[in-house]
């Protein structure tokens, strides 16, 4: 299972990005193996729709969970119509390692 | 075609721009053919002081795609070719944002199977009637919600491309597409704006439109008497000249207040607004010798 986890920075230790269509890097975590990559976002300076274009790349891989701090509504439309799961974390987590760690132990929360 | 259009911008929002543009169709129109456009698709209120009477409504629309899921292989090519970001590619569909399309058609255009049609998507109301069975006005209301004014904006000043006269058009605030959209091929524009802080911001970012696009402009000074005098010292190294000042005063605001145009509720005015029009006149006419 993969999941992808909006991110200010192309590390585990990077802060977790709170918006998902302009974050600067999206983390590939793959929870069986603890592998992952950094895939830098090619939606952070588009005028408009970020959020589809962000949100295209996130389809073209090989998904099921997005992570981050909050969807916009056509991030959320695109995402939610490929079948991907979005869950949403909050600024208390200071890096993208913890937001997985939180992820395993289900504390974070689903969007409907 | 139209003789001269000069349109009415400000930068700041609330400077008095209607009120200008209202003033100057007012003041010209027993003598010239004159046509209003109220391009502030956001909220247009030139209406509000002209009263019109419309005679005929119709809606702007932008073109959307519509893809025949049927035909569509999926194939992701309209997806990269959208500069908008308008579509996505799911496993095997395509999906449409109408939002954030432009109508621009490369969707269609590069499709391989010819899946996509371009459908009519209506985003506001296009308005048209007379003042005083005599002056055309034109007004585009974008409806609430939609995102995009720019073509409302296009669609209302080319219904009123074909009529002669000079062309009065009441920019939105800002200094955005919108604006753009509207000062964007005009032979004069007048810029609005207060002796405040403010004022002056947004004046200079209307500036650096207009020295983008080269569109020659004048500044009128509304509200005059509150603030500083900072927009008087900035403009001082600008090729834009002050066209007039208007005094802070309260008969002045009363008077809007109560839906009346400036030039009917003070007479005084009617004179000043011509004497503006023969202005920008001559500043045009020296321009065209400058390059003769």
């Amino acid at each position: 299972m993969q999941i992808m986890i909006s991110s200010e920075g192309e590390y585990l230790e990077s802060k977790p990005s709170l918006r998902f269509g302009r974050a600067p890097y999206f983390i590939k975590y793959n929870l069986e193996e603890g592998t992952w990559e950094a895939l830098k976002n090619p939606a952070t300076d588009q005028r408009g729709g970020a959020g589809v274009k962000a949100a295209q790349i996130i389809i073209d891989h090989n998904i099921t969970h997005v992570l981050s701090g909050r969807f916009g509504p056509n991030a959320r439309q695109a995402l939610s119509a490929a079948g991907l799961r979005l869950i949403t974390f909050d600024g208390k987590y200071i890096s993208v390692n913890e937001v997985i760690k939180a992820f395993k132990n289900n504390d974070l929360i689903e969007e409907e | 075609m139209q003789e001269m259009k000069i349109a009415v911008a400000s930068g700041k929002g609330g400077t008095g721009k209607t009120m200008v543009a209202t003033s100057l169709a007012t003041a010209l129109a027993p003598n010239y053919e004159v046509n209003f456009i109220d391009c502030d698709v956001e909220a247009p209120n030139g209406h509000l002081f002209l009263k019109p009477q419309i005679s005929q409504t119709q809606p702007a629309v932008t073109l959307i795609p519509e893809i025949d899921q049927e035909s569509c292989i999926a194939c992701g090519k309209c997806v990269e070719a959208c500069m908008f970001n308008a579509l996505a590619l799911l496993q095997d569909k395509i999906l449409v944002f109408p939002q954030l399309c432009h109508g621009c058609g490369s969707c269609s255009l590069v499709c391989p199977v010819d899946a996509i049609t371009e459908k009519p998507n209506p985003i506001g109301i296009i308005s048209q009637g007379l003042v005083n069975s005599r002056m055309h006005f034109f007004m585009g209301e974008l409806t609430i919600s939609e995102p995009m004014p720019t073509p409302i904006i296009r669609q209302t000043k080319k219904l009123a491309a074909d009529i002669s006269g000079i062309t009065i058009l009441d920019s939105p605030p800002g200094a955005s597409c919108s604006v753009v959209a509207t000062v964007h091929d005009a032979d004069f524009v007048i810029l609005v704006t207060e002796p405040t802080p403010f004022g002056l911001h947004d004046l200079k970012q209307m500036i650096g439109v207009l020295s983008e696009t080269g569109t020659p402009a004048g500044v009128i000074i509304n509200r005059d008497g509150i603030g500083d005098n900072r927009v008087e010292t900035y403009l001082k190294n600008q090729p834009y000249p002050i066209l007039m000042k208007i005094p802070y005063q309260n008969q002045i605001a009363s008077g809007l207040a109560a839906g009346g145009i400036l030039v009917n509720f003070m007479p005084i005015y009617q004179q000043k607004f011509i004497d503006l029009y023969h202005q920008i006149k001559s500043i045009l006419e020296s321009k065209i010798e400058e390059t003769c």
